[in-house]
């Protein structure tokens, strides 16, 4: 069902690695453009309680997602030290908002392991796989379900 | 370049190609008939022509050729262009944009569809031959002769034509299949095709993209040598090409359509404008094809992806937002007055902010391929009401956003329609008013203090005002005893489902109206007014904003955040005054200004900031008026300034936002939320009777 199950020719995954609400995540490098520090966002009217706001990101206008609330784990209070990563979602271009970025890492494909079925459900429904380094657990997160599914009505 | 990007070159180029058709048209309208303009239009028809054939466009070349048939019968001065010959041509104009429209759509045209006007415009040809034939015989020639150049000619049976042909490097490497030549030609009539392999070297010393095969073709065909070399049109100048024709009289080689005296005199003139094609035996220049005076208008052009000037232009925002942060920080550090640093900083603001507008400029257009399409919604209009129209435009150069020329077709289209059917009276009518027998309508537009107003006028009837005044009376939407002003009147005519016709016409009423035309004009940031004279005509008038990256916009505070309201929608503001604001309910507010009542809304409610309006105590209230206009007033906390803002779409990386247009940023680099006001009223259901309410505040 992950996209690890599937035979790929590259045996080795870049990931860039991250830290909400003291647990390690982990996306693809390929979806990364950028890593800033944060700055004040706008807040977007009618928006789910995980949407930020809107930032400015040389002249373009893009929605920070908070992730640690998108994730159930409670909204961020941003300081200057907490990070957004700007990451390429399908079309568009969107802000996550994570605590701090740890590592830039290449593991083994066969190392993403399916995520085990013990998390909880909200958990579960954004983490792709789980991959282990050294002691460290990093779950792997599958970015296209971070935005609101239906974006034509935001509640 | 693959085979689309050529196909898309093409079309790109029927564009421009279909709007020198209709300008030369239009030209000849205004009376120039002249040989220059004649052939600007042949040319055009023949090149769309000579590209719907390499794209193997059957329908399309057929329809051209039969177009350019009867044109080249005018350049031989067989057929004269009178009213009824250039209307036939403005629908075969018209007829042919919808071909090329189809084939650019991958639609397959019906070549059925085309036959009555295919006969339409032979009849022209042939009638007009006999007429020149008649009096070709009476001035000098005998009629037999006629027959014989005529006649024969047409029967004559196959003629053999052998070509020779010997494509260069250059034929090839631009995409060329001379197989496709070759199949092109096939379907003229019986080919048989050879190859000279004698050039062709050892493989040892072979290049690989030097040609090195000549072909020898016999082709046995009805077809005369101008089929034969359109052909090869394409590949002009791309080879060599010989074309000898064999066992034939030499009469059989005039094309049927050129007139007789040429033939008795045999010395042309060297200014005759189609110089007929004599008896062309053995090999002649490769140039058969329309000649193309130099004096052919070359636009320094080039074409660009939207997508990188939209880039551009964020960049220069983000360029000219940092100018200002530096502009700030400078000023905080209170450097002596007259330093050099400001006097540099000043310069760079000026430059940065031209070079903002210049590549605004980029994205704006010339209003004139928008107003040709309208000529034809005009005629079509005209001819479909049985009112001969006189469409004029005026301004065609003028350049407004290309958005806003692909949005206005529309609400034009809707605006012309009305005019035609609505404004301009029947034939009989005019008559008896003292007025000529063909409407006219006219079509400007012009750039006036800093926006775009384009016009429509009709020398029609003008608003019958007391009838539309019955009609809003009647369907409720006025009381009987309402005093109007004549501009409250024609204001009527906005309002959604308001329509004078009791019938519904075929052509502009179709369930909308001018609320229709009114809100999208107002989508595009611009306003709409009517301006009539009973007996004199009607004049409708749109002004718009120059270019839809930039709105004029109110700097409001609300809850903390800033906001940006579109003046567009703003009438005034007004400070809350405890005296005037009304309660109705629990939370029903309403300001009453001058005898009206409007509906106050708080912005922080609206947008779901906050969950009970504020006290209105010493807040600002914008009054809005909406598309259709209902009022409104908008409670904010702060009016902040007025300025001009970049806008930046939502849609792109996120989605619609209720009550939000757009995103702009500000001075700081921060993002401001760009209101849309129509959507905040409607939101708001809580307006308990709008009709009478609406009428009552435009009545104060």
């Amino acid at each position: 069902m992950s996209a690890v199950a599937e035979p790929i020719a590259v045996t080795h995954r870049e990931i860039v690695s991250f830290r909400v609400a003291g647990q390690d995540f982990c996306i693809d490098i390929g979806s990364v453009r950028e890593i800033r520090g944060w700055t004040a966002t706008t807040v977007l009217p009618h928006a789910p309680d995980y949407i930020r706001g809107v930032m400015n990101l040389r002249g373009a206008v893009l929605p920070v997602v908070d992730l640690s609330a998108r994730l159930g784990f409670g909204t961020t209070e941003p300081s200057e030290r907490h990070v957004v990563i700007i990451v390429t979602i399908g079309s568009k271009t969107v802000g996550m908002l994570v605590d701090a970025v740890s590592d830039i890492l290449s593991a083994p494909t066969d190392d993403f392991q399916p995520t085990p079925d013990v998390v909880s459900d909200k958990a579960k429904a954004f983490v792709e796989a789980v991959l282990s380094v050294e002691d460290r657990l990093i779950r792997l997160i599958e970015l296209e379900r971070i935005m609101p599914t239906s974006l034509g009505i935001v509640k | 370049m693959s085979g689309n990007d050529i196909r898309e070159g093409f079309f790109e180029e029927c564009e421009d190609l279909l709007e020198a058709i209709s300008d030369g048209f239009a030209a000849m309208a205004r009376g120039q008939r002249d040989s220059e303009t004649l052939n600007a239009v042949f040319r055009a028809v023949h090149s769309i022509k000579g590209g719907a054939g390499a794209f193997n466009l059957d329908t399309l070349v057929e329809f051209a050729h039969k177009f350019e048939g009867v044109l080249d019968a005018v350049r031989s001065d067989q057929l004269k262009v009178d009213d009824v010959v250039l209307r036939l041509f403005h629908r075969a104009g018209d007829r042919l944009a919808d071909l090329v429209a189809l084939a650019r759509d991958g639609q397959i045209a019906n070549p059925a569809d085309n036959a009555a006007l295919v006969g339409e415009l032979a009849a022209l040809i042939d009638d007009d031959d006999g007429a020149a034939d008649e009096a070709a015989a009476a001035a000098f020639v005998p009629v037999t002769f006629s027959l014989d150049l005529f006649g024969p000619a047409d029967e004559a049976g196959p003629v053999r034509h052998v070509i020779r042909f010997t494509p260069h490097r250059a034929l090839y490497t631009t995409g060329n299949d001379p197989a496709l030549l070759f199949q092109a030609l096939a379907r003229l009539g019986d080919l048989e095709v050879s190859a000279d392999l004698s050039r062709v070297p050892p493989l040892s010393q072979l290049e690989w993209d030097d040609p090195c095969i000549d072909w020898t073709l016999t082709l046995n065909t009805e077809a005369d040598e101008a089929a034969v070399r359109d052909v090869f049109d394409f590949v002009d100048g791309l080879c060599d090409l010989e074309i000898v024709q064999e066992g034939a009289a030499p009469a059989v080689f005039l094309p049927p359509l050129i007139e007789a005296p040429p033939l008795l005199v045999p010395e042309i003139p060297a200014d005759d404008p189609a110089p007929p094609v004599a008896p062309r035996l053995g090999p002649v220049p490769a140039d058969p094809m329309p000649e193309a005076p130099a004096a052919v208008q070359q636009r320094a052009t080039i074409r660009v992806d939207l997508e990188r000037v939209d880039r551009l232009i964020n960049l220069v925002g983000e360029l000219v937002i940092n100018q200002a942060m530096l502009t700030q920080s400078i000023s905080e550090v209170k450097l002596p007055p007259g330093n050099r640093v400001e006097v540099s900083l000043d310069q760079l603001k000026r430059l940065s902010s031209e070079v903002q507008e210049r590549i605004m400029a980029i994205r704006a257009q010339p209003v004139k391929p928008l107003f040709q399409r309208m000529a034809r919604i005009a005629r079509e209009a005209g001819q479909a009401a049985g009112k001969t129209i006189y469409f004029r435009t005026f301004g065609d150069a003028t350049e407004v956003d290309k958005t806003v020329v692909e949005r206005l077709g529309d609400p034009l289209t809707h605006m012309i329609r009305n005019a035609v059917d609505h404004g301009i009276e029947s034939p009989e009518k005019r008559l008896t008013a003292g007025k000529p027998e063909t409407g006219t309508v006219v079509l400007s537009a012009a750039h006036r203090s800093g926006r775009v107003v384009i016009e429509l006028t009709d020398d029609g009837a003008g608003i019958d005002r007391p009838k539309v005044r019955e009609i809003a009376i009647r369907k409720g939407l006025i009381s009987a005893d309402k005093e109007l002003t004549d501009n409250e009147i024609d204001n009527l005519l906005f309002l959604p489902g308001f329509s004078t016709k009791t019938e519904v016409s075929n052509l502009s009423g179709r369930g909308v109206g001018m609320d229709v035309v009114k809100s999208e004009i107002q989508n595009l940031g611009g306003r709409v007014s009517f301006g009539s004279r009973p007996g004199f005509g009607t004049t409708v008038t749109i002004s718009l904003p120059l270019t839809l990256a930039v709105l004029e916009g109110m700097v409001v505070e609300a809850n903390g955040e800033t906001f940006i309201l579109p003046t567009t929608a703003l009438q005034e503001t007004v400070q809350a005054d405890p005296a005037s604001i009304h309660r109705i309910g629990t939370d029903g507010l309403f300001l009453s200004i001058r005898g009206g009542h409007i509906p106050i809304l708080d912005l922080g409610v609206c947008l779901g900031l906050q969950d009970r309006p504020s006290d209105l105590k010493g807040r600002v209230l914008l009054l809005l008026e909406n598309s259709s206009g209902g009022r409104t007033a908008l409670a904010v906390d702060r009016v902040v300034d007025q300025r001009e803002v970049v806008i930046k779409g939502l849609e792109g990386n996120y989605g619609h936002v209720p009550g939000i247009a757009a995103a702009t940023i500000l001075g700081d680099g921060r993002i401001a939320l760009i209101l849309d006001t129509d959507e905040l009223a409607s939101a708001m259901a809580a307006e308990p009777d709008p009709i009478p309410q609406r009428l009552a505040a435009a009545g104060g």
